[in-house]
Parts: structure tokens; sequence; C-alpha cells
């Protein structure tokens, strides 16, 4: 449910934003557990002395790799097949989900196991592989809750974050076992109870599915090295015990050495979950013994957002989820608003770079921002989040009204005897302004007063009485 | 020192009392103030809701009208920020108008930018001054502003002014560093959020029990207060100036 298409034809964010904000369990849900995480970080990173040097480390890597990225990937490529594996290379979301589907095919398997992957769902894959007969079956715990219960991600880090945990046991208990082993008898809601009904489903399918798809937080270009974070040791199970491995990854996810994982490994936990390190980091190189391995290497966009020289800081982006933490835009209206797997600030900068701006959706997301700034103090790379909206809302096209608006208050504005005359004129009729506006101002003056308009303004008192001196 | 007082657009047609204010309190500290007459609007709104062109010419006036003085005052966190942290951006995007001004935007924006202070930052920065000689006998809270916080790093400069007024009750605001809603346009193009915002804020507000609501800039005032009045709260808004401005002797 969480393909490039699932979105098509959804309305404006602020449409999608004003029904979610009405919500109230909703609101409850997000605001608790986005609290949760916040303090969780506040906490890990203000026990790092360094913080600063290492999130200025981190911008530095990314800017270097992707101003290098053509040598980096060609040196990773080497490097993959050098170490048995293959590399294919993907120009689109289309090209990769076929790549992936013929490597399922050709195995003769018809179903496969997920490491939480936010590329594959970007491309939407599980829906592209339905299509050729190949079920997908999600394997992190909140990628479980969301395709147990046929519902879109709303999160990065933890994509059900938008359920409490008495709508996760009713999820489990009415569809788990559609999907293979059911809940046990007498599920109850505590976290305990629900983390052993999922992890007694997925055991059977860990041991008997032969395929595995994955993305990677992290590769290496110098070795080849792909690395996976991730909380549950699902992931060690997907990468390890099936006989073909396929790994879709951004082109953007590179590191050109191993000592920059340093760096990384430092940035990534300590902003997604507000842990000092993960509990498990898988890494390999090319394939193993026993177990084929094949690299999709997507673009899907990527290289057109690298041309922006504003916008391409968001390719830094590491998935980290801490800017969606601290949007109190976020936070009350809710993942499925930003209609992409990437939601939040970052998702509001991404979706309209990677998808353009062509639908009023992906038009209205640049602007689902107050420029409060609180994404750009916590992002671990240093994206200027507010810098590239209002970049990206410079390129947005403009609602008619709007543009005539904004052109007579540049009128006004250009020439000081125009604004004085403005405020004069506001001045005299003050007495006549509504208590509610018409037309768009209604949406201020529904849950807001309109300030007293004063007779006189600031430069008419000012030259009245010679600034204060009469 | 030339000192010229920026009055911002907002103040100057919606709130001359805070510039009224700001006047009054120099003066009383010996610092005399211009006002030049030729300013305007610092391009703000036509920039951030994606309109460069007509804020890139408001950025060149703004420098062609306060380039001489030695420091510029602004009373409002957001304007101030846009200077300080937009100009540059402006200066240095190459277009057809930035082209024909000649390369030397970039140079005069990097001029201008250390010499634009909010309020705050002038007083205890260039003046030196914490007690301004303030008497306001009331129970206040003060909301930071997002770009006081987190676009000027104002820090705890507003609070220690208001410490140090005499008769005054600072009471902490909870979750005083979360955004109030406003964004500028926003508040009309995602009035949803942004009323959602506001109602969680003054009820924050409002929890303090504090009479007056004090920040550093009247734009998120105008909007907080716009709630706290619909709602009937009987909470006051004042800019941070206006508070600083009142003596014993005035009242």
């Amino acid at each position: 449910m969480s393909g490039g298409d699932t979105f098509l034809g959804m309305p404006a964010f602020p449409v999608n934003a004003a029904a979610a904000v009405q919500d109230s369990q909703l609101r409850f849900n997000l605001r608790k557990a986005t609290h949760t995480i916040r303090a969780k970080r506040a906490t890990v990173v203000g026990e790092l002395p360094d913080w600063l040097e290492l999130r200025q480390a981190g911008k530095e890597i990314k800017d270097h790799t992707l101003r290098n990225l053509e040598r980096y990937l060609l040196q990773l490529e080497e490097a993959v097949t050098a170490a048995g594996g293959h590399v294919h290379w993907a120009a689109d979301a289309e090209e990769a989900n076929r790549i992936v589907a013929d490597l399922v095919k050709a195995t003769g398997e018809t179903s496969v196991v997920k490491v939480k992957s936010m590329a594959t769902q970007e491309i939407g894959l599980n829906e592209a592989l339905q299509a050729e007969g190949v079920t997908a079956y999600e394997t992190d715990l909140a990628e479980l809750i969301v395709q147990l219960g046929d519902d879109w991600p709303s999160h990065i880090l933890v994509p059900a974050i938008h359920r409490n945990r008495s709508e996760i046991r009713e999820i489990f208990q009415d569809k788990m076992a559609d999907w293979g082993r059911a809940a046990p008898e007498g599920l109850t809601d505590e976290p305990r109870a629900l983390a052993e009904a999922a992890r007694l489903h997925l055991r059977e399918r860990f041991l008997s599915t032969k395929v595995a798809i994955s993305g990677a937080n992290f590769m290496i270009a110098e070795t080849g090295t792909l690395v996976v974070l991730e909380s549950e040791g699902n992931g060690r199970m997907c990468l390890t015990l099936p006989e073909t491995l396929i790994s879709v990854v951004g082109i953007e996810k590179l590191l050109p050495s191993w000592r920059d994982l340093e760096v990384f490994l430092q940035l990534l936990p300590r902003s997604s979950t507000g842990e000092r390190m993960n509990p498990y980091t898988s890494t390999w190189t090319g394939a193993t013994e026993g177990q084929d391995f094949h690299l999709v290497l997507l673009d899907n966009g990527r290289t057109q957002v690298l041309a922006d020289k504003v916008g391409r800081q968001a390719l830094r982006c590491i998935r980290c989820s801490a800017c969606l933490n601290v949007c109190p835009v976020y936070e009350r209206a809710g993942g499925h608003s930003y209609g992409s797997v990437y939601p939040g600030p970052i998702g509001a900068i991404l979706t309209p770079q990677l998808r353009g701006m062509s639908s009023e959706l992906d038009a209205s997301l640049p602007y689902a921002s107050t420029l409060c700034g609180a994404c750009y103090d916590v992002c671990p790379v240093a994206i200027d989040i507010p810098e590239v909206l209002v970049h990206l809302r410079a390129k947005a096209p403009h609602p008619r009204a709007e543009r005539l608006g904004m052109r007579a208050a540049g009128w006004v504005f250009n020439s000081p005897g125009r604004l004085a005359g403005a405020q004069r004129l506001g001045g005299r009729f003050r007495r006549f302004v509504p208590k509610h506006l018409p037309g768009p101002l209604s949406a201020w003056t529904n849950t807001r007063e309109i300030p007293d308009i004063p007779a006189e303004s600031f430069r008419d008192w000012w030259n009245r009485t010679d600034g204060g001196a009469r | 020192m030339r000192v010229a007082l920026f009055i911002t657009c907002v103040n100057d047609t919606l709130f001359p009392g805070t510039g009224q204010a700001v006047v009054t309190l120099l003066r009383r500290l010996g610092c005399d103030v211009e006002f030049p007459q030729a300013q305007t609007c610092c391009g703000q709104m036509h920039v951030n809701t994606g309109y460069p062109a007509e804020g890139r010419r408001l950025a060149r006036h703004f420098v062609d009208v306060f380039a001489s003085y030695d420091a510029v005052i602004a009373p409002s966190g957001s304007c101030a920020a846009m200077v300080r942290e937009q100009y540059p951006r402006l200066a240095r995007a190459r277009t057809p108008a930035t082209a024909a001004a000649g390369v030397s935007f970039a140079d005069e924006v990097a001029e201008m930018v250390p010499k634009v202070y909010d309020l705050s930052e002038f007083l205890i920065d260039v003046l030196g001054v914490t007690d301004v000689g303030a008497y306001f006998p009331h129970r206040v809270t003060y909301h930071p502003t997002c770009h006081s916080l987190r676009g000027l790093h104002l820090g705890d400069r507003p609070t220690r002014l208001l410490e140090q007024v005499k008769g005054l009750e600072l009471v902490p605001l909870p979750g005083a560093d979360e955004c109030c809603g406003f964004g500028g346009t926003f508040a009309v193009k995602n009035p949803a959020i942004s009323a959602a915002m506001c109602s969680d804020k003054v009820s924050n507000v409002a929890a303090t029990g504090a009479e007056v609501l004090c920040a550093a800039d009247n734009s998120c005032l105008m909007h907080i207060g716009g709630t706290l009045k619909r709602q009937r709260t009987g909470v006051r808004i004042m800019h941070l100036a206006e508070i600083l401005a009142t003596t014993e002797v005035v009242r």
C-alpha cells in the first residue's frame, strides 16, 4: 500500500492535515511518541561534547561524496563485483522493480522476506512484486503492523507511530492468520505479548523463505561493504538465512571509506532512536558462502536533485527522522498528510524534488512548514531544511490571487510614500474592519481576532511629534 | 555612533506603540536614534512565500536606506533574522537584477549584516546594560519566538533584561521553544494546523497564570494574542520594548 502510485490523486497537504488534526486518538498517539523520542535524543546528544564537530564532519563527508559520486559509485561497483556480488543500475522505480522481480522469478520462489527499507517503499516494490505473483513479507515489527493493517507507514523510523498498542493488538488478532501463523489465543496489549506474537509469526517465515530483500543505511565504496543498522534482529535473520539476498539502495547512501562509518555510527542511532548505539549492526561484502548477492543501485530522481545547488543538501539525509520528531506541524498533521513515504520536514523538501511539483499535493509540500527551524537544529548532517523550503517555494506554482496580492504588496512596499498612504487609509477606515474577514483571509479570523488598527502609524507619529520631542 | 531604528512594516502599521517604546527606552539610556523615512519592509513575506524577485528588490532598498548607519535596531526577531540569514543568500543568487546591481551587492550585504541588531542584542552587547531602569509590577511569561531563538540565537538576553525589571515576576512558559504556528502566510495556507499549534501555545500561556505574554516579535504576538483574545483568556500581549520602556515616573 505504500508505493509511488498509492498517493496519486491525493488532495493537497492543507486538506489532508485539516482532516488529520481532528483525529484526537492520532493527535494523542503522535504527541506521546514524538515527545518521548525527542527527549531521549536530546539526552544522548547532550552527552557528547563534540556533537557539533561530529555533525560538521557528517555534513562534510556527505558533501564530499556527493561531489565525487560517480567516482565512488564505480569504485563500489568494482569492489562488490570483486567480492562475488552482482551490481545492477536502475534509473527509476520501474526499472528497479523490473530488475528485482526478474531476479526473484529466476530463483523460482514466490515469496520474499524484507528488511525495513525506505528505498523499496519509495519505488512501491511490494506492489510491483505482487503484480508478478510474488508476495513480499515485511519483517520489521512496525512494518509488519502496517502491512497487516493494510495501512501506510507514517514515519520513517517508526512507520506505525500512528497506532497505539491496543490498536496493534486488534490488528494482530484479526489479520495475522491471513498472512501466516495466527496470533496466540488471549493476546493482550502488553508490549511483551505483542512482541512475542510477532516473533512467533515471523520465525516461521524466516526459516522457510529463500529470498530476502533489503535496503542499506550505508555503502562503503572502498571495500564494497553494505551496512544495516536495526533494533530487532529481524534484519540479521533476513540478511543471513536466505539463499539469495537482493539489496536496493539509493545512490546517495555511499561513504568513501570504513573510517567514515565512525562518524555516522555515532550520528545515526543518537538522532533516530535516541540510543548511544543500535542493537544490531550488520555488514556484508559481496556474496558470502551459500548466498547469492545482488545490489540494485537506485537513482529515481536523485541525480536531478544533485543538479540543484541549494536543494542537493537533501541528499545528505541519513533517514534518522529526528526532524519529524521535533516538527510541530508533523506532530499535528501526521505522516499520511504528506502523501509520500517521506513525511515531515525532510519529506517536504525531498518529495517535491524527487517527484516534481506538478501535482497539487507535491506543490503544497514546501508550504507545510512555519519555517520554525527546529528541524535544522536537530539534523545530524546539518540540512538547512528551512533554506530548501524557501528555495522550493520560489519554484512552486503560485495561485493567481496570491500572485496579484504579492505584486500589490510589493508595489506598496517599494515606496515609503505609498506605504504611508496605505497606512493612513487603514487608519481612517479602521472602525469598519469586520470581525470576520472574507475569502482566504477568513482562515485567520476563524480562530483569531485581528489586531486593532491604530489611528496613526509609527511614521506619522514620528513626523507629527518630531520623534517624540514635541 | 549613528543609530537607526528599523521599525519594520508590521510594527509601523499595526504596533506603533512598540516603536515609541524603543525610542523612549533608548533615549533614556542616552542613545539617540534616527528614523530613516525611506524605509519600508525587509521583504520577508515575499521571500518566504516564494517571491524572491520582489524580496530582492526590498533587500536592495533596505541596504540603500541603512548602509550609512553604524547600527540598525529592529524590534523584531524575524525581520532581523531575515536580514542576517536570508539577505546573503538573496545577494548571492545571480539573476539579471543582481547582475545589473553589480557584483558588489553581496559585499554591501556582508557589510550590512553585522550592523543589524535585535533590540535585546543592542542593549546587552552594544550598550552593555541589563538593568534598563524599568518598573512593571506584573506577572509576565516570555515566549522566545522561533526566529529569535533559532535564527538570531538571542539565548537568555531577553529574559536577563526582564529579570532586572523592578516588580516584575517572570514565570517560565511550558513548551516555550515550540512554534506558535504563525509562520507568516502559513497561518492562512494551513489554517487548521496553525490554529492547533496556537491553541496549544495558548493553553501553555494560560497555565502560567501570567497577566502578560511578552515576546520580541509582534507578528508572533499578533497571532497568539488574536487567539488569546478570541478565547477570552484575559491575558494581554506586550512587546519586550514596551515593558522595558515602562518606569515608575511614567506610571
